[in-house]
């Protein structure tokens, strides 16, 4: 594992030296490490680049961590995941990407994460994204998620991508059983020249299913972010979803929210808000002592934290 | 000590709100400002802070000049404003808000002591948003606390009884008899309120863009008594809730 990746690791899923519980660090393509618990077993796809991680029914209060990082140009990464959750099982999965380039040549991780939530079963789900280094390489990290939730699971997704990904395009697909719930929340922050795209699909398919969809980003500079969300009842149901943007400079946003009630019991929602930040907001901070920038920079952070 | 020297100043369209205007506010007193709707009040407020800046016309704190400050190297000197309709921020919680305002991380004792003098019980409180899901009466009370954690030398209150329910409305006078108590730096707040002019150390009474008098409570609560011709109705009455 070289000091990029450790570097890497560090931000995008608070590694310190090791991980608790199972792993899998995927470094350029390849595996730099990987180590199952008696719960959780992590095994290589035979038909193609990615892992098969299968968390037994009841294991409880169990990590499996499975960053993957691009440490230089020219590498174009993809890379099936898929999780099998047991029922009853109730765990925290971190993900995240990391991705370094240095030479102008572009990079590009593309994670397919499909998860399999059992009966009863508890999965959060921490995702974070990053780009470093210099030059002017595209930096580009593409993940698809898809998700089945069978009753009375409940998935709770928390994602970000929060500054130096220069083109991503985020799609995430899910299907809800009975009383399954799915949390959603994501952050995305982009600047310069950056293009963001996110696309949700959740489907309701069993009674009193809900899902909560809150995607908040900042779009500065020349950057541009594209939200589409479509929310579908096929059954009595709870919906609701939140998108709010601030943009700044030249930030440009465009949000494209449906609701599709198929029962007469769907109840859906959405809000939408998009606009500069408010300056009432930054003379309140000033009225604290700060500076425009820094009430600006606080306001930021705390609408992404 | 505040004092103001013949400050002047008209909304972009030319037309003038405060015209001439005096005003001096003593160490460590609370100074209540009252007058009728669109006297000037919050104006006033505003130009205190830095918020608007005067057309004419001198501030001093303490005999310095601080009339070319800005909002922020006045929020240094020591000056608090506390907004009528306190903003709202996404992402940004309780214990943040009164963090930023301490000017540092505070443990939750602390905390817990400014949440208390605004009748708020800090756990309940301190994670959550200061956002859209608060009342008009807990943002409010959050809003006196982010003042009280910054020691101010002045601080100002516009309006504080606007826009919150009867029943926070006699928690909010309490939370102002308490800190006239606690009195820490000089106070002015702008209200209507006859409960809130009762409380004062002196009561200014503002209309037409100037001070029309200035003194003790019960003379000036005469005065808006017996002359309405004078200040036109510029409180209500506690009957009237």
């Amino acid at each position: 594992m070289n000091e990029i990746t450790k570097d890497l690791l560090r931000e995008i899923s608070d590694w310190d030296g090791e991980f608790k519980g199972a792993y899998n660090i995927r470094e350029d393509g390849q595996c730099a490490g990987r180590v199952s618990s008696k719960n959780i077993k992590i095994e290589s796809k035979k038909d193609k680049p990615g892992l098969e991680i299968f968390i037994a029914p009841g294991t409880k209060g169990e990590t499996v961590s499975i960053p993957a990082c691009v440490t230089h140009g020219d590498v174009d990464d993809l890379v099936y995941n898929d999780f099998f959750v047991g029922e009853n099982a109730d765990v925290i999965i971190v993900a995240g990407c990391g991705i370094h380039t240095e030479t102008g040549e572009p990079a590009r991780h593309n994670g397919i994460h499909r998860f399999f939530l059992g009966k009863g079963s508890k999965v959060k789900y921490l995702e974070k994204h990053i780009g470093k280094g210099h030059g002017t390489g595209l930096r580009s990290i593409d993940p698809v998620t898809e998700a089945e939730l069978e009753e009375d699971s409940q998935l709770e997704m928390d994602t970000a991508q929060i500054g130096g990904v220069d083109r991503t395009t985020r799609i995430t697909r899910a299907q809800l059983g009975a009383r399954a719930k799915l949390l959603i929340r994501e952050r995305i922050l982009t600047e310069k020249d950056q293009n963001a795209k996110t696309d949700f699909k959740v489907e309701m398919n069993g009674k009193d299913s809900g899902v909560d969809l809150i995607s908040r980003s900042v779009a500065r500079d020349d950057s541009h972010q594209e939200y589409h969300s479509v929310i579908v009842g096929n059954a009595p149901c709870t919906g609701h979803s939140e998108c709010d943007a601030i943009i700044s400079e030249n930030g440009k946003v465009d949000a494209a929210p449906e609701l599709h009630a198929r029962d007469n019991d769907a109840a859906l929602i959405h809000e939408a808000a998009i606009g500069k930040i408010a300056g009432e907001q930054i003379l309140k901070l000033r009225t604290l002592g700060m500076t425009e920038e820094e009430a600006e920079a606080t306001i930021i952070d705390g609408f992404l934290s | 000590m505040l004092r103001l020297e013949n400050i002047s100043w008209s909304t972009p369209d030319g037309v003038g709100v405060l015209n001439n205007l005096d005003l001096t506010v003593p160490d460590g007193k609370l100074i209540v400002i009252t007058g009728p709707n669109g006297g000037g009040k919050t104006t006033l407020a505003k130009i205190i802070a830095g918020i608007y800046r005067q057309d004419g016309g001198k501030i001093f704190l303490n005999d310095r000049d601080i009339t070319e400050a800005d909002i922020t190297e006045r929020a240094k000197m020591g000056i608090s404003f506390a907004f009528q309709q306190p903003v709202r921020f996404k992402g940004i919680t309780v214990r943040r808000l009164i963090e930023l305002a301490a000017g540092e991380k505070l443990p939750l004792d602390k905390i817990c002591n400014y949440m208390s003098r605004v009748g708020l019980c800090a756990e309940e409180y301190i994670n959550r948003e200061v956002n859209s899901t608060l009342s008009g009466g807990e943002i409010k009370r959050i809003e006196i606390a982010t003042v009280l954690a910054r020691h101010s030398v002045l601080t100002v209150f516009d309006e504080p009884e606007a826009g919150i329910d009867l029943w926070s409305f006699t928690n909010l006078i309490k939370t102002f008899e308490d800190i006239r108590k606690n009195l820490d730096g000089s106070i002015i707040i702008i209200s209507h309120q006859e409960r809130i002019l009762r409380i004062a150390d002196e009561i200014a009474i503002v209309a037409d863009g100037s001070i029309k008098a200035q003194g003790k409570p019960d003379e000036m609560m005469k005065l808006l008594l017996e002359n309405n011709s004078v200040t036109g109705k510029c409180f209500k009455q506690e009957e009237m809730f």
